[in-house]
């Protein structure tokens, strides 16, 4: 699973040395997700691990066209949403039938919900890729969420539709009433989803679809049309996008305009990127992180979603490749036995680093609790803070220049260590 | 009925002149330096914002000059410290940066505002009637609005065509690739073009603001259908964009006066009938649906002409 | 037989400017034949309408009898025509095994198949590592071709233009900006992996031209004004008068 999608290190010579540790990966990731409950088995856990399932494959799916085939599409969630929609709905009708259909393959239904609507809107959407796309995009995200809220008889207006995922015949025994029962179909779903992604990367379609992201004009001169590859990509990628719908269905017994939103297809937007682009593990990180942070940040700030922003934009400027990508980046120099000559320094700029993350957010949190409430006091780490004295403002402000200043100075450190220790993998013949 | 036409037809023409107050700069930026700026809407909220804060402290009118010069600083530095470090990396991520300034933006302008409207007011020296069409009495300060957009429309139409700047930036226009051999000091004219592209998002938002609502979610509003405006047009093309920029104005304009709905026009349906998308969309009215109108509308240019109206570019 | 390539009457305005005026030009199956003119005779611009980047205004081309103008580069690229680029235009984050692994999966019938594993198709994993072989890069394998010297990209950039097994090869200037040792390793190359194929090449160095080229064409000003065996080229006063008095030495 830390293969990388490109550039494929899985060479076809000599894949079956790789056998035993690449299926053991496998293997592991499995047994985690049957044993995550039984360690951590309180509500929260349950809801927190449930979550992020859902969030791992939406990121997985919107990975296809970001990583895979280079578009940037600013309205995933539509396919997500509708995914949703599609799963309340059957559930709805299979209790009201009494259809003999269990609620393990209600997901389903939301995939083909997605897979639908790709395959209807995506010929259009994918005739150009680039800007262009990302602003398409963007601009049927704005009108499936509008419509959503006029067609109030499929979509419930701003209440949306709600369902009982017990009413559903019951298999195994299992009414799906308790968490850790939805945990486990989650974990069902995360890991059938998860392996066809994995696959679809190998594929001849997966592989063509690097090349569409790399040089679209080259592609059309080896026999294929960028915009096929680029449909077919995206209408995968809305399948898996409504299974992940269709889970976070059945997870909340709802489904809302929120689904669709701009919110929900930003939020599937940050995670990939955190996580890193380039990398198959890349958007399972960014999920993980991304939900984690979401559900830990909002209970502790009330401006979690600027540091969100914050987050992003670092990641974005300084590290483009995502934590996978940072991570990657040492694996020559751990081949190479270099990768102690660039610790120290990354020890030494940890400290004013940390100052200046500091920093930004005491000054963040001041402002945030200034403006609420002018003089008012917070605890920050458990130091309390005073916004109306100007010794608070202050500290932030020394904090963040102080930080900045020396922070540079380890950070130029950082890189010439960096680079000393490439070039010596590099003669040992560990990178190209 | 002809009292909503020429209200409707003044009101849509002055929206329109509001987004190609946007439009242009967020174009004749993507056409120099390959970015869409995201984030472009944010500084219309920002220079709302600016205003409001201004001219409670120093007034209006200082305020209709201070606040944009703001905003173009701050565009500039965005452009100098930010995408100038992540042109690197592509226009993708180019892209993405000024997508997380836009969510960044909007989260400060909450935390520091908070989510309510703001009290931006018109200032008195323009707060009566200019005229009244039949029954309807046209505020003076739709017409300051529609000046000061006229004015900015023709004094950049100086610029573009008498400064070695403009000439620049309308070879820039015709032949994109043609940039990249211009010089050592290109960096400094991307970051006057980012800053004055700013800054006219600014003004649109000083402006604007006591019209419109000024609220921390107006750039998330707006935003959207700015990109229409510039996709609608075509990529790149400052024509495409004006006359996008009218046909949006108008369509959403004339829209929200319409009350009608296939109901009022064809009749109520059997009402032994059950709630249906059919009766959602029978009994929907014009104004209702005036949101997703732009976004239609660029689905269909879509279906008929990819480029644009009046694009010629690929990506 | 049916020429490889016929060119008719064929004309390229951009705005009002005529960049190929009247062009005609029929290549056999089976044939080198060389492309030869000063710069901006429109050489670039006759591959590009030949390949379907660019349509022409008017006139007609046929491949192997077919008329092809008018058709998506992809179309023309799967009835036998694989081109090479002037400026090297590979798939920079790819490895040079999947560059050259891309450019076989069409020809080799798996097409947009989202269903099949791409490490266990034989065929693919056999003609990839044929052709990585013959132009000498099965060293540099997992390299992402990004990182290649330009003479490798050069290279990567003939690989991946014959590797679907096309029987027209258009090359443009495969030996721009080659060292003298480089230039002779890339004409042996495009020597042998022609062999029995169809093979146009554009190019501004003569002894390779006149090594290699059955025929050979001078393109100047959009319209070709010569067209005959080297021998004939080179004794041809037009041809003198136009180009080889000028530039060549």
């Amino acid at each position: 699973m830390t293969d990388t999608a490109t550039p494929a290190t899985n060479i076809p010579t000599a894949p079956r040395g790789n056998n035993l540790r690449f299926y053991g990966m496998w293997a592991i990731g499995a047994i985690a997700l049957v044993v995550l409950p039984l360690i951590f088995s309180s509500g929260g856990a349950l809801t927190s691990f449930s979550l992020i399932g859902i969030s791992i494959i939406f990121a997985l799916s919107y990975n296809i066209l970001l990583g895979q085939t280079g578009l940037l599409s600013f309205g995933h969630a539509v396919q997500y949403g509708l995914g949703g929609f599609m799963a309340v709905h059957l559930m709805n009708a299979i209790a009201a039938h009494g259809w003999f259909i269990p609620l393990p393959l209600a997901p389903l239904a939301g995939g083909v919900g997605g897979l639908a609507f790709a395959i209807v809107i995506g010929w259009v959407m994918t005739k150009r890729a680039g800007t262009v796309f990302a602003m398409i995009s963007l601009g049927i995200g704005e009108l499936v969420a509008s419509s959503s809220l006029i067609l109030r008889s499929v979509f419930g207006g701003e209440s949306g539709i709600t369902t009982d995922r017990t009413a559903l015949p019951h298999i195994f025994g299992w009414s799906f009433g308790p968490q850790i029962q939805i945990y486990y179909l989650i974990a069902f779903w995360l890991m059938i989803s998860t392996i066809a992604m994995y696959a679809l990367t190998r594929t001849p379609l997966g592989r063509v679809c690097n090349a569409v992201r790399d040089n679209p004009e080259r592609v059309e001169f080896i026999g294929y049309d960028p915009h096929v590859v680029r449909y077919i990509a995206f209408c995968l990628s809305g399948f898996f996008a409504g299974i992940a719908g269709g889970l976070a269905a059945i997870n909340f017994e709802i489904a809302n305009s929120a689904y669709l939103g701009a919110a929900q297809s930003g939020l599937v937007l940050f995670a990939t990127f955190i996580g890193g682009t380039a990398y198959f593990v890349g958007p399972i990180l960014g999920a993980i992180l991304v939900t984690y942070l979401q559900l830990g940040l909002t209970s502790v700030t009330s401006v979690w979603q600027l540091y969100f922003g914050i987050i992003f934009i670092a990641i974005v400027m300084f590290a483009p490749g995502g934590i996978a990508g940072i991570v990657m980046m040492h694996r020559p120099l751990i081949r190479a036995g270099t990768l102690g000559t660039v610790i120290p320094a990354y020890l030494v700029s940890l400290v004013p680093t940390l100052v200046l993350a500091l920093g930004v957010i005491l000054a963040i949190e001041t402002v945030a609790h200034y403006a609420e409430s002018q003089g008012s006091a917070f605890s920050l780490f458990g130091i309390p803070f005073d916004t109306g004295s100007p010794l608070t403002w202050a500290a932030a402000v020394v904090l963040i220049v102080v930080g900045f200043l020396v922070a540079r100075i380890t950070w130029r450190r950082v890189a010439e260590a960096w680079d000393r220790a490439t070039t010596v993998a590099r003669e040992r013949g560990y990178l190209a | 009925m002809l009292e909503l036409i020429v209200i409707s037809t003044l009101n849509g023409i002055l929206f329109g002149m509001l987004l190609f107050l946007l439009s242009s700069g967020l174009t004749v930026i993507f056409s120099m330096m390959g970015v869409l700026n995201f984030a472009h809407a944010s500084f219309y909220m920002l220079g709302a914002f600016f205003g409001y804060q201004l001219s409670r402290w120093i007034g209006f009118w200082p305020a209709l000059v201070i606040a944009p010069l703001l905003v173009g600083m701050i565009g500039m530095a965005v452009e100098r410290y930010g995408l100038r470090n992540t042109h690197k990396h592509g226009h993708v991520a180019e892209l993405l940066l000024t997508f997380g300034l836009a969510f960044a933006i909007e989260e400060i302008v909450a935390m520091i505002w908070g989510r309510s409207p703001m009290d931006y007011r018109v200032p008195a020296a323009l707060d009566f009637p200019a005229f009244s069409v039949f029954s309807t009495n046209y505020p003076a300060y739709k017409i300051f609005m529609l000046a000061v957009s006229a004015l900015v429309f023709v004094v950049l139409l100086i610029v573009l065509k008498r400064t070695r700047v403009g000439l620049v930036v309308q070879a820039a226009l015709t032949h994109p690739t043609m940039v990249a051999h211009l010089g050592h000091n290109v960096g400094r004219v991307f970051m006057l073009v980012f800053g004055v592209g700013s800054a006219l998002a600014g003004l649109a938002g000083v402006i604007a603001g006591p019209s419109l609502v000024t609220q921390s979610d107006m750039a998330a509003l707006l935003g959207p259908i700015l990109f229409v405006v510039i996709v609608f047009g075509g990529l790149g093309s400052l024509p495409g964009a004006f006359i996008a920029s009218l046909i949006i104005g108008l369509v959403q304009t004339f829209a929200v006066a319409l009350n009608g709905s296939l109901a009022s026009m064809f009749g109520p349906l059997d009402p032994g009938m059950g709630p249906s998308v059919l009766t959602d969309i029978w009994n929907v009215t014009i104004a209702q649906i005036a949101p997703i109108l732009p976004y239609l509308l660029l689905v269909l240019v879509l279906i008929v002409r990819p480029m644009g109206l009046m694009g010629t570019r690929e990506t | 037989m049916t020429a490889a390539i016929e060119i008719r009457a064929v004309e390229k305005r951009f705005g009002n400017v005529s960049i190929i005026r009247d062009l005609n030009l029929s290549i056999e199956q089976g044939e080198r034949h060389a492309i030869i003119g000063p710069n901006g005779a429109g050489k670039s611009t006759t591959f590009n309408l030949v390949s379907g980047h660019i349509r022409p205004t008017s006139g007609e081309i046929r491949l192997n009898g077919d008329v092809i103008s008018g058709l998506r580069p992809f179309e023309i690229n799967r009835r036998g025509l694989s081109r090479s680029f002037q400026v090297t235009n590979v798939f920079a984050r790819m490895t040079v095994w999947e560059n050259i692994r891309c450019a076989v999966l069409w020809a080799t019938g798996h097409r947009y198949a989202f269903w099949k594993n791409v490490d266990d198709l034989p065929e693919v994993r056999r003609r990839t590592a044929e052709i990585l072989e013959s132009i000498h890069l099965t060293h540099r394998r997992d390299v992402p071709a990004g990182l290649l010297t330009y003479a490798e990209q050069r290279e990567l950039e003939i690989g991946i233009t014959i590797a679907g097994g096309a029987d027209v090869i258009m090359l443009d200037e495969p030996t721009a900006g080659m060292s003298n040792m480089e230039t002779d390793r890339a004409v042996t190359l495009i020597r042998r992996l022609t062999e029995g194929r169809t093979l146009v090449i554009v190019e501004h160095d003569m002894s390779v031209v006149f090594g290699l080229a059955d025929r050979i064409s001078v393109l100047v000003y959009g319209h070709i004004i010569a067209s005959g065996t080297p021998e004939e080229i080179r004794n041809d006063p037009k041809v003198k008068e136009a180009y080889l008095g000028e530039e060549a030495h």
